[in-house]
């Protein structure tokens, strides 16, 4: 039980982290790999601003708002200096290793001695009112006139252009979303360990990617504004696979290899088992869209 | 009224591949007529289009639109003077986002994009009533993702969008060729309603003489970056046209 509780709680503070690579991955198109160095990044900011003596909720919110500097970085790296969005990534990455190192001048940090979000109420009810705010926020913005824009901007450039629109403003947008949430969800995890390592953030990029994938597999048929939805459930869902596994005595030396392979079996069922096997039925094609209607109405006519 | 002054535009400048589209190129388009361009492939169509758009930067010369010097401006800053449907029917739309979506976000164009609520509730009768006109029945669909209609649907939609805020100059670049025979012929009348519904000065690039002729006031044919032809279209006909094109065709194959 205590295995479930907390595979849930590091489901929903990994399910912050998955919307913002959400924001990236799926609505950009673009694989930002500097979350790598944003999560520690938000985990260090909060271990600094704590131990200042600033309260524990204004020392996440901060961590946020510092931490959506990254995605400042990574930007001005690729519109400015025409550097590859995904060699942008790196190297911010690569800087923030630095940073982090340099912010409380330690690689770790135990938090044990200081107050965190979670002791304003039970730790899984606080986690389930912030990944709800931020859900919620990120639906809200999703449906504002920048939100399509950015939707937009990673659709097709050449429309945002036509409407007179800079998509650089939208992808710098997205981008500093994305990181503060990762830097948010670094903080959290921060405070939910106990501590904060240099290492926290080595192969977060899988785990976020996961829990996109886990949550396109298990409700297919959400709209795309929705998405938030699975990606919180894909996280919770991710973390309990990898918590049963532990239990069952997998050593957590080879957890990183399993969550690759977690990916790479999501991906393999969506890609290939699904056209192979028609699982459910669902074969691809006509029988796969998400909106039936207008297919068959197609189908009518010509 | 468009005026394209002492344009020039090279490609791979300063190498030995360097090819030289226009020197000193002029060209008045006049308003609310519908140009048609024509001439055959490297004749410089597409870049004529690409450079009044601001897709790609004149390297000398001006471009004035209604006398206003659009040429040291960008291409999202042009866009809101020119409306531009492209050959691919994707160019011109969010393909993950529906219909009402899509024409929500061409609705606000020139009015700034802020934290409101994009899709207003009270424009959706002007949105159905402009699909109407298309007669296509995408005015049923406004809640269907745009990657779920057809090619001409979609360029029918960009048009639609392209137009909606009655841009000053409307550039078509080749924006039926990607379609088969019958949609393209729904696809250009209904681009000729809107045309002349709203009068839009018009310029329209394609490879169709029959199209190019009956579609358009003028008729303009380029060859290496120069007009070789320039006149009204109903004193042509589609053979002189062909036999002309032929002619030109036939001068590049033996050189």
């Amino acid at each position: 039980m205590k295995l479930l509780l907390t595979s849930v709680e590091q489901g929903l503070i990994f399910g912050i982290l998955a919307m913002g690579v959400f924001i990236t991955y799926k609505i950009l198109d673009m694989a930002d790999l500097s979350v790598e160095g944003t999560f520690p990044f938000g985990a260090f900011l909060f271990a600094k601003f704590i131990s200042l003596g600033i309260n524990p909720i204004l020392s996440t919110l901060l961590a946020c708002l510092f931490g959506s500097l990254a995605g400042l970085l990574t930007t001005l790296l690729f519109t400015q200096l025409k550097i590859r969005p995904i060699l942008a990534g790196i190297l911010t990455m690569t800087i923030l290793y630095s940073v982090n190192l340099k912010i409380n001048g330690r690689s770790n940090i135990p938090l044990f001695d200081y107050d965190s979000v979670f002791d304003l109420g039970s730790t899984l009810l606080v986690l389930i009112i912030i990944a709800l705010l931020v859900k919620v926020l990120l639906d809200l913005f999703l449906k504002t006139e920048t939100g399509y824009l950015l939707i937009a901007t990673g659709d097709n450039e050449a429309l945002v252009k036509s409407l007179g629109e800079n998509c650089n403003k939208y992808k710098l947008i997205g981008l500093m979303i994305a990181n503060g949430l990762v830097a948010l969800s670094g903080a959290l995890m921060a405070q939910h360990q106990g501590f904060v390592d240099i290492t926290m953030g080595a192969s977060i990029i899988v785990v976020a990617l996961a829990s996109i994938i886990i949550g396109d597999t298990i409700k297919k048929k959400s709209s795309l504004l929705k998405s938030t939805t699975r990606v919180i459930i894909g996280a919770i869902i991710y973390k309990i696979i990898g918590g049963i596994a532990i239990d069952l005595g997998l050593n957590p030396d080879d957890l990183k290899a399993v969550n690759a392979f977690i990916v790479i079996a999501f991906i393999a069922y969506n890609n290939v088992a699904l056209d192979l096997f028609k699982f459910n039925g669902k074969g691809g094609g006509v029988k796969n869209v998400t909106n039936t209607q207008p297919v068959q109405e197609l189908q009518q006519r010509y | 009224m468009l005026r394209i002054l002492n344009l020039s535009k090279s490609f791979n400048k300063g190498t030995e591949n360097q090819v030289d589209i226009f020197t000193n190129f002029n060209l008045t388009i006049e308003k609310n007529k519908c140009t048609a361009i024509i001439g055959p492939n490297g004749c410089g169509k597409s870049t004529l289009l690409n450079l009044i758009s601001g897709t790609f930067k004149a390297d000398d010369g001006q471009i004035l639109l209604n006398d206003k010097d659009i040429s040291n401006l960008t291409e999202e800053k042009r866009a809101l003077f020119i409306g531009r449907v492209h050959q691919d029917p994707s160019m011109g739309v969010s393909p993950t986002l529906t219909i009402l979506e899509n024409m929500s976000l061409a609705d606000k164009k020139g009015e700034g994009f802020s934290l409101r609520r994009l899709v207003n509730k009270d424009r959706i009768p002007k949105y159905v009533e402009l699909l109407k006109d298309l007669d296509l029945g995408l005015e049923n669909k406004l809640n269907t993702q745009v990657k779920y209609l057809s090619g001409g649907q979609r360029q029918s939609l960009s048009l639609l969008m392209a137009t909606m805020k009655f841009p000053d100059l409307l550039l078509l670049d080749e924006h039926t060729a990607a379609l088969d025979p019958k949609t393209s012929h729904v696809v250009m009348m209904k681009t000729k309603e809107l045309i002349e519904k709203y009068k839009m000065t018009t310029i329209f690039i394609s490879h169709n003489m029959r199209d190019a002729i009956q579609y358009s006031d003028r008729v303009i044919m380029l060859d290496q970056g120069q007009v070789i032809l320039d006149k009204a279209s109903k004193e042509l006909t589609e053979e002189e046209l062909m036999d002309i094109y032929r002619r030109k065709l036939d001068e590049h194959l033996l050189h």
